[in-house]
Order: structure tokens, then sequence, then C-alpha cells
């Protein structure tokens, strides 16, 4: 499904010339970034420019469809490549491993395999068993080791098979990955990238059904991210690798065979920015991940019914975008947060809590959080559907919120 | 205790891959037939069986078990060592320049280590502090043969490793404090030393997480020499750890991995018999820790900890081993710490008797001796490295003292690498920029 506002041809680009160091801690705020390389220049799309500018001048229009059709997007829907999400993830990665030769990939199955879910095709035969390395089943030792890793030089990728694994490794994630940068006192940089697919699946009982962005986002030290589409699984993954910060990033299950049209140019996603999907008047509706299809698809129901909701794809699960979701929040004044989080301390109660600080003069009635059912993923189809949040949910909200 | 060729390196040979035939041990636990090596009666009253009084370390080679030694493995040649042995060849083990830096090093962590006490009780450091005293031997033999690119991964108990690697005395002293030129910038303390211009990564408060972290720096090592071809990467890592630490889950992966894919790494038990205050004993079921290498298919190797010498030999040996590229070893040194776990712990299980038979072993007494009967120096020479020693710590103090607390403004300044990582705030600008961020009073 492609996104509103993504296209190829809406962004400006920066000159060759112009390379800034996204390390420097002063930055422009809000202008996009190019990072020149011995390639030449690559484009980075910063998508709230563009939305807010785009967002108003659309607001006289009537906007007849929840979801952008094919012939909405601009002249990019000619160019471009279409692929799944995998391979998406596969092809920011390959494209990484050969600009950088010190990113490599460690986890169960990744090499010769192929990765369960596909995502390191390929890459074993092409780069060797030593750099998409296949280890035994341990995830806090190879947790660690990749943490070794990428504080004497290397930039490793660490997949867990399924996030709920790397429950296992939370000694490493927790100890040294956020860690050690601070109490080393700056000295060394754990440019390490954890990632894997999570979430609620097809009955794959409870074990293998976790939503684990709940237990890492207490920790300091790390950032998380969410992909949803092929384009910004892409985008985040390089964004990613290059980063200097460990990055957990969060793919799920079922999202993998989301198919897209993808620039051929290459490009990197901020890590800490939301992503508009729809831009709207009467309510602000934040999700990431899967739920942001079930969004979707309350939407239309919800267009239908003559509401106007403003979709935000927070992507960014810890930091929180505020200013985005601030500026939705200004608009709107309704929040509607639809997650597939653990409802206890999860994303949305530290949204929820984020929100009322900042924006609670805003609001005009209390934000509402729609997240799984705090119960371990059942097996039974009926059973499990009724843990996560479905569309006539969001519906329901919705219509609540907006009297 | 002398130093005469027959005690010299004599670790507990092991090859990889031949079963050794200690299996009757297994079968009753407090009937170990210790070959000799009176150490492991170190156990509760209870535990304890027929008191040997102490030996000399000297062991014939006829009562050792057939396997041949370490290096026997790798070169499949007799081991020279036994051969000298036998004839009782007197060798030279180290030169007068080598014996002078060996006994600076261990004076510098005694009295290090002394004056942290010292200070402690005086209140100008707090929390847990854990000290090295009466186990420099492991420290100095090991970390003194290594260059400076190579990687050293310790526990909590890391004042001397760090000291051993180069780390400046001053550095550590205003770690200690919590002062701002420490070599963390006060941010780590006592059980968190890191320097990445000595190559120091931790530090580790965890027992068992820093053996994963140094089995990745090893990882690195073989990244660059056979992925990015840089031929002069054979750098080795040593990481330490102690007895409690060799039943956690983590050790045991790491060993298979650094065996699987030869990653040039050390593993450096620093068995010193207690966990705080449970009994080595009393832990583990079997207390052999050399043994679990073979298990893995690496060299195991069992050396008297306090021994400065023989260490370094058997570290001489493992280093050479990962350099070449052919793999991991577990080294188990025998030692023993003459103070408590910390120095919070009163230390009132362990039998004083114990604690006085490994007193008597002290590694610093043990080289000096070693040095002026074998005409290497004599106590004029080595008491003014003491005194040097005295005025570099009296100086180390002095520039911690001094030292300026860390400011305000420090706190959220490593918290990320890139400092992007606290992100967008409500006003569109990242909150890095929000000049409070710099006075660390900002909200993040």
């Amino acid at each position: 499904m492609a996104t509103l506002f993504q296209g190829v041809g809406a962004v400006t680009p920066f000159s060759a010339s112009s390379s800034l160091d996204s390390n420097k801690l002063l930055l422009p705020s809000r202008k996009s970034l190019s990072i020149s390389d011995s390639r030449g220049s690559i484009f980075v799309y910063r998508s709230d420019a563009l939305n807010l500018k785009a967002a108003t001048r659309k607001q006289d229009l009537l906007i007849p469809n929840a979801v952008a059709t094919k012939g909405e997007t601009s002249t990019s829907a000619k160019s471009g490549h279409e692929l799944l999400l995998f391979e998406a993830l596969r092809e920011g990665l390959e494209e990484e491993m050969e600009r950088d030769p010190r990113v490599c990939v460690m986890g169960e199955d990744v090499g010769h395999y192929g990765g369960s879910y596909k995502v390191t095709k390929g890459l074993a035969e092409k780069y060797g068993d030593l750099r998409v390395l296949d280890t035994p089943i341990a995830e806090n030792s190879f947790t660690g080791m990749g943490i070794g890793a990428a504080m004497t030089g290397l930039r490793p990728i660490v997949e867990g098979m399924n996030m709920g694994f790397l429950l296992l490794a939370f000694n490493q994630i927790s100890n040294n990955c956020g860690m050690l940068h601070y109490t080393s006192g700056g000295q060394f940089t754990i440019p390490i990238v954890i990632r894997g697919p999570g979430g609620v699946g097809r009955q794959l009982g409870a074990e293998h059904s976790q939503r684990l962005e709940s237990y890492f986002q207490s920790i300091p030290g790390i950032q998380m991210v969410a992909c949803s589409t092929p384009y910004n699984a892409k985008g985040l993954m390089k964004a990613a690798i290059r980063s200097e910060n460990p990055v957990i990033l969060f793919e799920h299950v079922l999202l993998y065979n989301l198919k897209e049209r993808i620039p051929d140019e290459e490009y990197v996603l901020s890590l800490e920015e939301a992503e508009m999907v729809r831009p709207g008047e009467h309510v602000t509706i934040l999700t990431y991940s899967r739920m942001r299809y079930h969004v979707m698809q309350a939407a239309k129901t919800l267009v239908n019914k003559g509401y106007d909701p403003e979709v935000i794809d927070i992507r960014s699960l810890k930091p929180f975008d505020l200013y985005t979701i601030g500026c939705s929040v200004k608009k709107t004044h309704r929040v509607l947060i639809v997650e597939e989080c653990m409802r206890t301390g999860g994303i949305g109660a530290s949204l929820t809590a984020a929100i009322t600080e900042n924006f609670h003069d805003y609001l005009d009635a209390p934000i509402v959080c729609l997240s799984s059912q705090d119960v371990p993923t059942p097996y039974a189809g009926t059973l499990e559907e009724w843990t996560v949040v479905q569309p006539a949910q969001i519906v329901s909200a919705v219509e609540q919120l907006c009297q | 205790m002398s130093f005469s060729a027959t005690n010299f390196a004599q670790p507990r040979p092991v090859p990889v891959g031949i079963r050794s035939n200690e299996k009757s041990l297994s079968s009753d636990p407090f009937r170990f037939r210790f070959r000799g090596s009176p150490s492991f009666l170190g156990s509760p009253h209870s535990l304890r069986f027929n008191p040997t009084p102490p030996l000399k370390l000297a062991i014939p080679h006829s009562r050792r078990s057939p396997a041949a030694a370490v290096t026997d493995v790798s070169n499949g040649k007799m081991v020279k060592s036994s051969a000298n042995m036998l004839f009782g060849f007197v060798l030279q083990l180290i030169t007068k320049e080598e014996g002078l830096e060996l006994y600076e090093d261990m004076i510098l962590g005694r009295f290090f280590e002394d004056m942290c006490a010292q200070m402690y009780y005086r209140g100008k450091m707090f929390g847990f502090v854990h000290l090295y005293n009466g186990q420099e031997a492991v420290s100095t033999g090991f970390i003194k043969l290594l260059k400076k690119e190579d990687t050293v991964v310790s526990t909590y108990r890391d004042h001397v490793h760090a000291l051993s690697k180069g780390v400046p005395a001053r550095a550590v002293m205003s770690e200690l404090f919590g002062k701002a030129t420490g070599c963390c910038r006060g941010q780590g303390g006592s059980m968190h030393m890191f320097s990445k211009e000595h190559n120091l990564i931790g530090g580790f408060a965890f027992i068992g997480e820093g053996i994963p972290v140094a089995t990745g720096a090893a990882f690195s090592s073989k990244y660059r020499r056979e992925v990015l071809k840089e031929a002069s990467a054979d750098h080795v890592t040593l990481a330490f750890f102690g007895d409690g630490t060799c039943n956690n889950g983590q050790f045991y992966e790491c060993l298979n991995m650094a065996a699987l894919w030869k990653l040039p790494i050390i593993f450096v038990v620093e068995n010193n018999l207690w966990a705080i205050g449970m009994s080595h004993l009393r832990a583990t079921s079997d207390p052999e820790i050399w043994k679990k290498g073979p298990a893995f298919g690496m060299a195991g190797v069992h050396v008297d900890g306090m021994d400065v010498l023989k260490v370094r030999e058997v570290a001489k040996e493992a280093i050479e081993r990962a350099r070449r590229g052919d793999g991991p070893t577990l080294v188990e040194c025998e030692t023993y710490r003459f103070r408590g776990h910390s120095l919070a712990d009163p230390d009132e299980l362990r039998d004083p008797a114990e604690k006085a038979r490994y007193a008597a072993r002290d590694p610093i007494s043990a080289l000096k001796k070693y040095m002026i009967e074998n005409k290497l120096a004599n106590e004029q020479e080595l008491k003014s490295i003491e005194k040097k020693i005295d005025e570099v710590l009296d100086d180390a103090v002095e520039y911690s003292d001094e030292s300026p607390l860390p400011p305000r403004s420090q706190l959220l300044e490593n918290v990320f690498a890139d400092p992007k990582g606290f992100g967008i705030g409500p006003d569109g600008k990242y909150r890095c920029e929000d000049p409070k961020f710099t006075q660390g009073t900002a909200h993040v």
C-alpha cells in the first residue's frame, strides 16, 4: 500500500557539495540532511516538511479516499521498483554492506539458511561466512559478542529470529548495549543494530507472539524504531546501520510480504521522525507497525461515515517525535492511540503520558489508548483476534471520541 | 617456596581431545586426588579432607597423568620444560629488566589497592570497591606480555588490570573518587574502568557479562584479519573472570563460540576459591575449571596463580597460540585474595589457616626472593622501586583530590553517541539543541 507524499519527485535535493555532519550537536532544525559520499549525493527524505506543506494545500479539498490510490501518487509511480518488505530490508542491508566493509550480520540461521524470514538471503554467498555469521543458539552471548565487536570498530547487525528470543539477551542489551557509552565516559560507541520480527502472527502461540517494545523502552541509551512499509523499512534499516547509537529495529511477522514501489535512488530516513500517513482534521490517530493497517482500514469506514481522521505512524518508539505529534494534536484536539503493544507499561502508556505532559491544554477530550489485551496471546484463532485491536474497535473509539 | 626449575612451568597439562583419566574424581566429589596441590583445601571444615601439609609444588613427571603438555598438542613435540626438568636445568626465565618491570607492576597493583582501602575508609570513595590484593601475579603475568593494541576485559575487580594495561594511576584514582578527570569522567566508578587508548573495554559489574564482549573483541580481530584483510590484525583479547563466573551460562556459550571460530581470545580464570562467601567447592559439581576447556575442544591449562613466572610462561604460550590463529585457551590460575570480596565484606567465613597459607605464598615476596637469589636485583633496587611507586600514588591521590567534580552539564552528554537520539521536542527542534541540554537540566 503506497503511502502519501513520499514520491521521488517531492523532495528538494541538496547539492553534492553540502555535506552535513549528522553528529554535530547543533543541527538546522527541520531541514533536510544530505549525506554525500564518494558516489555522489544521496537524498534524504524528511517526510514532515513536505507533508505539512502539502497538508495545508489540501485542506481546502475534500478527501475522497482514506488511502492513496495509485493515481494520486506523483510521477514516481512509473519509476522505482516494486518489492516486498523483506526484500526492501535486504536491499537496505545489502547496500550498507556494500558501502562499508565493517558492516556485518550475526544471528541464527542468517547465513546459509538465508534468514528465517529471508531478510539475509543470498548475503552469505556474496560476503562470506564471517561477515554473515551463523551463530549457535546463544542469544545472550552472541548479542554480547555483537556489542564487543561494535566497541572494537565493527558495525554489526544482530538478528533475533523472533524478538521474543531477545528476552534471553536482555542482560546484554540493557547493561551493555544501552549503558557502555555512558559508563565509559563516552570512550566507546556501540553502533549496533538489533532487529527481528515480533508481534502477533497467525496463531503462532504465546511465546512467539510477543510485543517487547515496552520492555526495552526504559533502557537509557538505545533508540527504538518500528517499520511498517517497504519504503520505511529500507530507509530505517539504512539509518539504523549508519547511526552511531544502538538501535533496535522492530519488524512485524505479518508485514514481511507487503508489496510497494520504492525509489531506485538511495535514500535514508530519519530515525527520530514520525510519518504522516493521512492528514485530517477531526482526530489524531497515532499508531505503528501492523496496527497502521488496521487503522487505515478503519479510516476507510470512518471517511464513509463522514469523519476525517489524521493518521500518523509514529515509527520512532523511543524517542517520540513530539513535534509531528504535537502539531497534529494542536490541529485536531483529540488523540487516539492504537497499538499492538501490551496495555500495561506499553508504548501507548508512555505516549499518553508524554502528550498529556506537553499538550494538555490542546486536548478537548481524554486520550484514548487502544492496546492489546494484557493476556499471553492465545493459540485459538478467535481468541487471538480478540487479543489484538480490530478495525471495528477503532471505528467505535473514534465515534465516541468525536461526540 | 623456591623457584627452582622443578617448580616452574608446571601447568596442569591437558591435551585437546584426550580424555583425562580423572573420571574417577567425579564419582566421589570429596575425595579428589589433587596432584600435590594443596590449594583446593580451602573449604569449610565439614568438607575438608586429609589436610596435607603445604607441599612443594614439585610434581615428578611420572606422577602426572600420561597426558602431554599443551605445547605438545600443537607442535607434536615433546614438551621442552619437562625435558629440562628431568635434567635439572635451571633456566633463566627472565632478564633483569623484565624482572624489575614485573616487580614494579605488582608493587603498583598492591600499593594502589592498599591506598584505595585507606581512601575508602577516609570517605573519599564510596560504593562497592573490590580489591585485588594477592592476585597480582595473574594480572602482571598476563598483561605485561600484551601489546598496546591487545584488548583486556575484566570484571568489577578491575583496578589492577587497568594499571597493568597502562592506564595511569592518576586516571584510575580520580575515577574512584568520582572526579571529572577519571578515566571514565567519573561516570563509571570502581566497577567500570574503560580506556580506549589502552584497549581496556571494561569493567563489568555483573559477572559473566564481560565474557561475550571479550568474545566480540576477539571476533573483531579475526574479522579484520580475514574480511578486511589487515595483515597486522593479530590482536588478542584477554578475558579475566573468577571461579563463580564459571558456573554461568555466558561462560560456556562463549567457550563454545570461541573454540568454534578459533577466536584469538584467552579465558583467564582467577580462581580464588571464593565467590563472596560461597566456596567454589560448594557451588561447582566439578571444581577443576581447566577441564572445561577440552570439553569444548580448546586447550585447558591449570597454573599456580601465586607465581608470576609460571603464569607468564603459560600466558606466553596461550598468547602465541591466539596470535597464530590457532584459537583460544582456557587458563585456570589458582590464586587467592588476601582481603574480603569487597571493602564491605567482613570476611569472617574463610578459615584463618587458609589465609595464612596463602599469605606465605605472596607473589610479591616470592618474586623478590627469586630476584635476589638469582642475582637479578638487590634490596636497594627493589626498595627504590617501592619508593617510586609510593610517590606515584601520593601524586595520584593529590591529583584526584584537587580534580573537579563533574559539573551538571555532564549529566546528559554521553547517553548517546549521537545526541539526536534524544529525539525531537515539541518545538520542532532536536532536544540536544536545547541550551538546557548542555547545562544538564533539560527534560529528556
